[in-house]
């Protein structure tokens, strides 16, 4: 009996063992921002791998989200004959809640995953100690720049995203299903509010930024140094990035839309 | 040289993202209309504002001229008090307009709309109007239509 | 020198600061490691040259970037003079003409080689050597045991090697600590601890297989662990 609660115990301190070095790592890698800014070269490197590799992969996928959009929302709204609503549906969804949080998952599986098992092999390969001998601090010089760039990134994308995604809905409703074109955009442009839907989709976005590569990075930076670990870790990135997402978008939503 | 290739492809998706978003910006949401701050201001007292909303439309002849920037209620005088915030190019409206809320459609949303009058006076920051006709309840004219038939069923009986 | 798991990289990682001990303390020229405010270990460790068992390399950069990585870190030297230094310190290792290759082109050999080079790039004032044997051929082992030794008389550098490869090892060192169990058992030049008459240097000298460090990893007797029926629950 005693047992259980001694591994309760065990596992609880364990986690905040975690979260503590976590926080740890985060504050030492934003203080990086001190010795980044003498020399934005890194920065644009980490941006070239981590973001404009991703772009592909959201542009596509912006495209045939706002298009499937524009087809669903077609069917429901043309029961009530409001299929002029198509494009505020289309652009609302994408701007609120779709370009952000799809964007930060497709990121986490994408760039964090990769971020994750770069730092931890570069671990498990001594690289990071190596660095550490050389007098360079691994944080600073290889953690910094990552984080910044993802943090940089993530808006960037949904921002692509979310646009793709509108002109996608766009050729759907309008070419295809038929829809006015001014009725699509003006009521668009009627409902849209450009600080409350378009902004404070751009800060959910820049929040999953920093979350996705503060959670990479650190998975990757405590990763146990073997193949099973790194694999692990890269694993345990993509989850519990996807979780800390939905979960904090409900209260980024709760927060901005709700009250 | 490789940095420098490297350095275009990144100024490259920075300018795509920034690009993204001044679409998002212009086209589809309504910073292009936000006509800043200039403009003028007026207030209308209605009995009943129906589903009016701030941020909904102001127009003329069916021509957008501005939008409610307030709505508050009058203690007092029971009444609601919107504010309109009207575009500067429009500075000819005569002061003894009326203004109405329409529904756009059966179900669509509601809007104010501005009858001119014959006044040589024009409106100008502040200036309030006089005569303003509610919106249209639809559960009011529901109760009425099903009132007056039964009243005329009722009259229809008693001979 | 001494066996597997008796905390020779530890006491490296020790000296490099890079772990922290729970007591005692280590100075390195005069300054202890671990009373050292950040700035100083980092100043410190840029006079200290490693190289680790892997190499260590930077995979995503040539074989020539990684040597001028400390040069570029750590000075602001014009690109031509940082060039012509990398050149040299290729030289010294004998790989001027890899430096093209990425590092996972590279043998093992060639890589700790690379390493090496990089290691004394910035002139150290020691370099410390883990397990530079391991796992190598035996033409690879004696190139590196002669570039240890050759980089050490010709920069008048301080080397401390950690190995358990007695014939090389023994081959190429002044002097000797022979570790077990977290202790130093033995000491001296490499002749001297040959005719050492310590059970625990005789064994590991002479690669016997039982002795002081036993075969058996720590387990019950046989009989007792056969005879329970399904292990202890």
């Amino acid at each position: 009996m005693l047992d259980i609660f001694a591994r309760f115990g065990r596992v609880g301190l364990a986690a905040l063992e975690r979260l503590g070095r976590g926080h740890l790592l985060l504050l030492q890698i934003l203080l990086g921002l001190t010795s980044l800014l003498p020399r934005p070269k890194l920065l644009a490197a980490q941006i070239h791998s981590i973001g404009v590799r991703t772009t592909t992969i959201i542009v596509v996928s912006g495209l045939f989200v706002g298009m499937v959009l524009g087809l669903q929302g077609y069917y429901v709204l043309s029961q009530f004959g409001a299929e002029d609503s198509l494009g505020v549906m289309v652009a609302a969804s994408l701007v609120r809640e779709l370009g952000p949080v799809v964007t930060a998952l497709l990121f986490a599986g994408r760039a964090g995953s990769a971020l994750t098992a770069e730092i931890g092999l570069m671990k498990a390969t001594e690289q990071l100690s190596g660095l550490e001998m050389m007098a360079v601090d691994p944080i600073r010089r290889i953690l910094s720049p990552r984080f910044y760039a993802g943090f940089i990134s993530m808006p960037l994308l949904a921002a692509m995203f979310s646009a793709i995604g509108v002109i996608g809905g766009y050729f759907v409703s309008v070419g295809l299903l038929g829809v006015d074109d001014g009725a699509f955009w003006s009521q668009m442009q009627a409902k849209i509010d450009w600080s409350e839907d378009v902004l404070n989709g751009v800060i959910k976005s820049f929040v999953f930024g920093f979350v996705c590569a503060w959670i990479a990075l650190f998975q990757g930076y405590d990763t146990i140094p073997t193949s099973a670990g790194v694999s692990q870790s890269t694993t345990r990135t993509v989850v519990h990035s996807a979780l800390a997402v939905l979960v904090l978008d409900f209260v980024l939503t709760a927060l901005m839309f709700g009250g | 040289m490789q940095t420098r290739q490297l350095e275009i492809t990144v100024g490259f998706f920075m300018a795509l993202g920034l690009v993204a978003l001044f679409f998002l910006a212009m086209q589809v949401s309504n910073l292009a209309s936000i006509s800043s701050d200039e403009g003028y201001t007026i207030t209308a007292r209605f009995d009943n504002i129906g589903g009016l909303k701030v941020r909904s439309p102001v127009s003329m002849a069916g021509v957008r001229v501005g939008r409610v920037v307030g709505i508050s209620y009058d203690q007092s005088s029971f009444e609601a008090v919107v504010t309109l915030a009207i575009d500067p190019e429009f500075n000819q409206i005569p002061d003894d307009s009326i203004a109405k809320i329409y529904t756009s459609g059966l179900l669509g949303e509601q809007y104010v709309g501005l009858d001119p009058g014959g006044s040589l006076e024009s409106l100008e920051q502040d200036s309030e109007l006089m005569m303003t006709q509610s919106a249209l309840v639809l559960e009011e004219i529901v109760g009425q239509f099903l009132f007056s038939k039964a009243e005329e069923n009722a009259m229809s009986d008693e001979p | 020198m001494g066996p597997s798991g008796t905390g020779k990289t530890t006491l490296l990682k020790l000296i490099g600061g890079q772990l922290r001990p729970t007591r005692g303390s280590i100075e390195v020229d005069g300054q202890d490691v671990h009373k050292l405010s950040r700035k100083a270990l980092y100043q410190l460790r840029m006079r200290m040259g490693m190289l680790f068992q892997s190499g260590a390399l930077l995979t995503d950069l040539s074989v020539y970037d990684n040597v001028a990585y400390p040069l570029r870190e750590h000075t602001n030297l014009p690109e031509s003079m940082i060039r012509r230094l990398v050149l040299m310190k290729l030289e010294a290792v004998g790989l001027r003409g890899a430096r093209e290759l990425m590092p996972s082109e590279l043998s093992g050999g060639m890589a700790r080689r690379v390493a090496l080079s990089r290691a004394i790039a910035l002139d150290p004032m020691m370099v410390m050597y883990d397990e530079p044997f391991t796992g190598q051929d035996p033409i690879s082992m004696g190139v590196l045991a002669q570039l240890v030794r050759r980089l050490n008389d010709a920069v008048g550098l301080t080397s401390i090697l950690v190995s358990h490869d007695v014939e090389e090892t023994a081959g190429i060192s002044d002097l000797i600590y022979v570790i077990s169990g977290g202790k130093v058992i033995e000491s001296g030049a490499p002749d001297a601890l040959m005719d050492s008459n310590s059970p625990a240097v005789k064994q590991f000298m002479g690669g016997l297989p039982d002795g002081p460090v036993g075969f058996h990893y720590q387990a019950p007797s046989l009989s007792e662990d056969l005879l329970s029926m399904r292990g202890a629950k």
